[in-house]
C-alpha cells in the first residue's frame, strides 16, 4: 500500500482507503474516487506538481500533497505481462 | 394587487456539462445579472417560456459536484435550494443537467438533490458526443428507476432537445415529479434523528433534514453558521450522530458518497452501454498541450497572444473612443461659450467622465472574449495545471496567471477576470495584487521621467534598465504580499485544488459573445457609475473656487514678467494682448497668458490648496506642491498626471509625455523657498522617487471602483491604504538613498 502521489506516470493503482476527514477527500469521493476504484496516474505537470489522474472515464488534476492521503495498491497491468 | 411571481426553477449541475449553453438556449437573451445579497457571487436569472406559454424564472446556479459545499459559489447553491437567501424563494423545481458521458458522477449530485424534496427534471446533455462514443442511453429505464421523473436526452450546443426540456419543466411543475430518494442504510436516518432530537432538547432552532445531513456528512460543514446554539453543544451532538453511523461499520464522512454511488450504479445498470472510445481526441490533444516542453511553449505563446491583444489590439478601438470624445468636446464646447463654469463641467467633467470609463470597454471585451474561449474550450484547466506550482507556494493558484498577466495592460478587466478562480482565498489574493502589475497607464509617467531627466544624465541604456526595474518592482512587492495575505490575513479555508480536466470542445459563439456583452454591461453599470462620480468630484475640486480675482492677479503678474523679459512696457504687452484678441486667430501671447491663468486656477483650487497643505507629507520624498497636486489630481486615472503637470507648469492641458516644452519647463523648475531654495526640483533621486511612487500607488479610481464591486469596499479601502503607504515608503526610501549616495 502506498500513497497515490507516489505512482509513476502510466502506473495504475486500486484505491484501498481514503481518510475522508478533509474537505479535499470529500471532494474526491464526490467525484467517485472511492475504495475499490482503479486509478491511473497519467501525467505530472512540468514543474513536478500537480499530477493528473484518470479514473472512471474522467481526468482530474490534484496537488501531490492532496493525493498523499489516498492509499493505493499498485496494479500490475496486463500490458506489462504481454510486453 | 400585484400578480403572483412566476414559478422559480433552478438550473443545477456539475461544471463542464454545458449548463451555460443550456441556460442561454432556454432563456434566449431575456437574462439579468445581479448579486446574491452579502456575497460577490453573480446571480444569473432569465425568463423561460413553457409550452403552455406561461412563464417561469430560470435561475442559473453555480456549477458544483456535491452539495458538500467547499467554495462560496457552491455555498450559494445549497443556500438557495434550502431557501436561506433573502430575496430568493425556495425553487418550485430543479433542472439537473448531467453529462451523458459520465452519468455516474453526474447523477450523484441528482441523487443528493432528491433529498431536498423539490420536483426534479434531469437533462442528459451532450447527447451528440455520447452518440459519437457509441454510448446508448435508455432514458425511459432511468426515469422509471428514479421514480418517474422526466429524463430528457439533449444537446444544448446543437439546440437538440430544448423543446422537450421546456415541456418537462411544465410537467415537473404541474405534477410535482419528485425523484425517488435513496433508500438509506438504517444508520443514517437514525443518526439524523439523534441530531434532530438533540437539538430539540437543547432548544436549538430546528433545521430540515437535508441540512442536518450536511452537518453530519461534511467534515467541515459550511452551514454550521446556520445553527444557532452553543458551538460546543452542537459539536457534541454531531459527534454522537456520526458515532451512530460508525457503529454500523461506515465512515461517516464517506457514507454519503458510498451509498449514493452504489445506488446510481444500480440505476444505470443495463440502461447505459459501455463506452467504446471515450474521449480519445482529448487524450491525444493533451499529449501535445500538456507536454513538458511543447505544452509549456504553447502555453506561453497563447498567453503572449492574449496579452498582445489586451495591450495593443485594444488600443485601436480605445483610440477611436478617445478621438470620439475629443470630437464631442470640441463640438459641444462652443455651445457654452458664455458660461465657462458650465462649459468646463460639461467637457472636463461629464463628457470626460463618461469617456474615462468607456475607454476601458475594449480591454474588458477582449479579455473576456479570451477568458470565455479558454474556459469554454477546456484549456483553462490545463493552463492551471501547467502553472499551478509557480503560484501555489504563495497561496495563489494556476488560474491566477491570466488575470495577473493582463494586469500589465490594465487592472480593471483583470480584476473582473478573477471570477474564473473558484478558490475564494486565491481569488481575493489575486485581486489584491493585480494593481501592483505595472499597467499601461503608468507607462507615460515612466516615459516622461526617464526621457526628460534620466536619459540626458545617465544615458539610454541605464534609462532602459530603470524602465525594466519599474516593471519588476510591482511583481517583487506583489508576490510576498500574496504570501502574507493568504497565510496570515485571509481567514477563509483554502479550497482544495481538485480540477477536472474536461473534454476539449469548441465554445458556442453565442455563449462567448454573451459573456463579453455581460461583463461589459456589468462594468458600465456598476463600476462605470463610480468612476464617473470620482471624475466629477475631482473635476469640481480642481475647478472651484475659480474666482475672477485669481485670473486678474495672474494677468498682472504675467504682463509684468513678460514685459521684463522682452524689454517692453506693460502697456505695450496689454495692447498686444488686446489687439490680437480683436483680430482673433492664433495668438501666442494670449495663449501663454491663458495657460498661466489655468495654472493659477489649479494652484488656487480646493485640490491645489489641499495639495499645498499636504505637501509636507510628501516632502521627505522630495515632492514639491506641483508634483503633489499632480499625484492627487491623477486619482481618477494615473496618466492624468501628465496633463496636470502641463497645466501647473503653465503649458495647458494638451501636453503628452513627448512634449519638449513640458520636459524643459520641468527641468528648469527650482524650489522657490525652503531648505532647497534655488536648487532644481527634478533631481535624479526625486525622479526615481516619483516613478517608484507611481509603480506602487493606488492612484486609480477605476481600479478601486472595480475592486469594490468584485470584492467589497473593505478590500478596496485596504488596497488603497496598503498601496499608498508602500508607495510613500518606497518614494521616501528612493529619495533618501539617492540623495545619500549623491545622485
Amino acid at each position: 500500500m502506498r500513497p497515490l502521489s507516489s505512482l509513476t506516470v502510466g502506473q495504475q493503482g486500486q484505491v484501498v482507503q481514503l481518510n475522508a476527514t478533509r474537505p479535499i477527500d470529500q471532494r474526491l469521493l464526490a467525484l467517485g474516487l472511492m475504495p475499490g476504484m482503479r486509478v491511473k496516474l497519467v501525467r505530472i505537470a512540468p514543474l513536478g506538481d500537480p499530477i493528473a489522474i484518470e479514473f472512471q472515464n474522467q481526468c482530474v488534476s490534484l496537488r501531490k500533497a492532496e493525493a498523499e492521503a489516498v492509499q493505493v495498491e499498485v496494479l500490475v497491468t496486463r500490458e506489462v505481462f504481454s510486453a | 394587487m400585484s400578480a403572483a411571481p412566476p414559478p422559480l426553477v433552478a438550473l443545477v449541475g456539475n461544471p463542464n456539462t454545458g449548463k451555460t449553453t443550456l441556460f442561454n438556449a432556454l432563456t434566449g437573451l431575456r437574462q439579468r445579472v445581479g448579486n446574491y445579497p452579502g456575497v460577490t457571487v453573480a446571480k444569473k436569472s432569465g425568463v423561460l417560456s413553457l409550452p403552455d406559454s406561461s412563464r417561469v424564472e430560470l435561475l442559473d446556479l453555480p456549477g458544483l459536484y456535491s452539495l458538500a459545499a467547499a467554495s462560496l459559489d457552491e455555498r450559494v447553491v445549497i443556500d438557495t435550494l434550502c431557501g436561506h437567501l433573502s430575496g430568493t424563494a425556495v425553487p418550485d423545481a430543479i433542472v439537473c443537467i448531467a453529462d451523458c458521458t459520465n452519468l455516474l458522477r453526474n447523477l450523484f449530485l441528482a441523487s443528493q438533490l432528491a433529498e431536498l424534496g423539490i420536483p426534479l427534471v434531469i437533462v442528459l446533455n451532450q447527447a451528440d458526443i455520447a452518440r459519437k462514443q457509441g454510448l446508448s442511453i435508455d432514458t425511459a429505464q432511468i426515469s422509471s428507476r428514479l421514480g418517474g421523473i422526466p429524463v430528457i436526452l439533449a444537446s444544448a450546443w446543437h439546440g437538440e432537445g430544448i423543446l422537450q426540456v421546456r415541456a418537462a419543466i411544465q410537467t415537473a411543475l404541474e405534477r410535482k415529479t419528485l425523484m425517488a430518494r435513496l433508500d438509506w442504510h438504517e444508520c443514517v436516518p437514525a443518526a439524523i434523528t439523534i441530531l434532530r432530537e438533540g437539538m430539540q432538547r437543547e432548544n436549538i432552532a430546528p433545521l430540515p433534514d437535508p441540512e442536518l445531513q450536511r452537518l453530519v456528512f461534511d467534515a467541515a460543514s459550511p452551514i454550521l453558521d446556520r445553527v444557532h446554539g452553543d458551538s460546543a453543544v452542537v459539536e457534541r451532538l454531531v459527534k454522537a450522530a456520526r458515532e451512530r453511523i460508525r457503529q454500523a461499520g461506515f465512515n461517516p464522512f464517506a457514507v454519503e458518497a458510498l451509498l449514493h454511488y452504489e445506488r446510481i450504479k444500480k440505476v444505470l445498470a443495463g440502461a447505459v452501454s459501455e463506452s467504446a472510445n471515450a474521449h480519445t481526441l482529448t487524450q491525444r490533444l493533451d499529449k501535445f498541450l500538456l507536454h513538458r516542453v511543447l505544452g509549456t511553449l504553447l502555453f506561453f505563446a497563447s498567453m503572449a497572444g492574449v496579452f498582445a491583444s489586451v495591450f495593443w489590439l485594444a488600443a485601436i478601438p480605445q483610440g477611436w473612443i478617445e478621438d470620439g470624445f475629443s470630437w464631442l468636446i470640441e463640438t459641444v464646447s462652443p455651445w457654452f461659450e458664455n458660461q465657462p463654469m458650465l462649459q468646463s463641467l460639461v467637457t472636463d467633467g461629464i463628457i470626460n467622465g463618461v469617456g474615462s470609463f468607456l475607454v476601458f470597454l475594449p480591454q474588458i471585451l477582449i479579455l473576456f472574449f479570451f477568458l470565455a474561449l479558454l474556459e469554454g474550450s477546456g484549456y483553462m484547466a490545463r493552463a492551471a495545471f501547467l502553472m499551478d506550482k509557480l503560484f501555489s507556494w504563495c497561496g495563489l493558484n494556476g488560474k491566477s496567471f491570466v488575470p495577473m498577466l493582463s494586469g500589465y495592460a490594465c487592472a480593471i478587466p483583470s480584476i473582473m477576470g478573477t471570477r474564473t478562480i473558484e478558490d475564494p482565498k486565491a481569488r481575493l489574493a489575486t485581486i489584491f495584487i493585480i494593481p501592483f502589475m505595472s499597467c499601461s497607464a503608468r507607462l507615460p509617467v515612466y516615459a516622461l521621467m526617464i526621457t526628460a531627466f534620466l536619459v540626458p544624465q545617465i544615458g539610454e541604456i541605464k534609462g532602459a534598465l530603470v524602465m525594466v526595474a519599474m516593471y519588476l518592482v510591482g511583481l517583487v512587492v506583489a508576490i510576498p504580499t500574496a504570501w502574507f495575505l493568504t497565510r496570515f490575513i485571509l481567514k477563509t479555508r483554502a479550497q482544495p485544488f481538485v480540477l477536472e480536466m474536461p473534454r476539449y470542445q469548441i465554445p458556442k459563439p453565442r455563449d462567448v459573445l454573451w459573456q463579453m456583452w455581460e461583463s461589459g454591461f456589468e462594468f458600465v453599470k456598476r463600476a462605470g457609475t463610480i468612476i464617473f462620480a470620482i471624475t466629477i468630484i475631482v473635476w469640481a475640486l480642481l475647478y472651484f473656487p475659480h474666482g475672477e480675482e485669481i485670473a486678474e492677479a495672474e494677468k498682472t503678474a504675467f504682463v509684468a514678467e513678460y514685459a521684463k523679459e522682452n524689454n517692453l512696457s506693460s502697456s505695450a504687452v496689454l495692447d498686444a494682448l488686446d489687439a490680437e484678441k480683436i483680430e482673433g486667430g492664433d495668438n501666442p501671447i494670449a495663449t501663454a497668458l491663458d495657460h498661466h491663468v489655468q495654472g493659477a486656477y489649479i494652484e488656487q483650487s480646493y485640490l491645489g490648496r489641499f495639495g499645498k497643505f499636504v505637501q509636507p507629507v510628501f516632502a521627505p520624498a522630495g515632492f514639491d506642491w506641483k508634483i503633489t497636486v499632480g499625484v492627487l489630481a491623477s486619482f481618477p486615472a494615473r496618466e492624468v498626471i501628465i496633463s496636470t503637470l502641463g497645466i501647473t507648469y503653465s503649458l495647458g492641458g494638451d501636453v503628452d509625455e513627448d512634449n519638449e516644452d513640458l520636459r524643459s519647463a520641468m527641468a528648469k523648475s527650482t524650489w522657490n523657498s525652503g531648505p532647497h531654495a534655488g536648487q532644481p526640483i527634478f533631481t535624479i533621486p526625486v525622479v526615481i522617487a516619483i516613478m517608484a511612487f507611481f509603480a506602487l500607488c493606488s492612484q486609480c479610481g477605476a481600479t478601486l471602483a472595480t475592486m469594490t464591486k468584485e470584492a467589497g469596499w473593505r478590500w478596496a479601502a485596504a488596497s488603497f491604504i496598503y498601496m499608498t503607504t508602500l508607495a510613500w515608503l518606497a518614494a521616501v526610501a528612493c529619495y533618501k538613498f539617492g540623495t545619500a549616495i549623491g545622485l
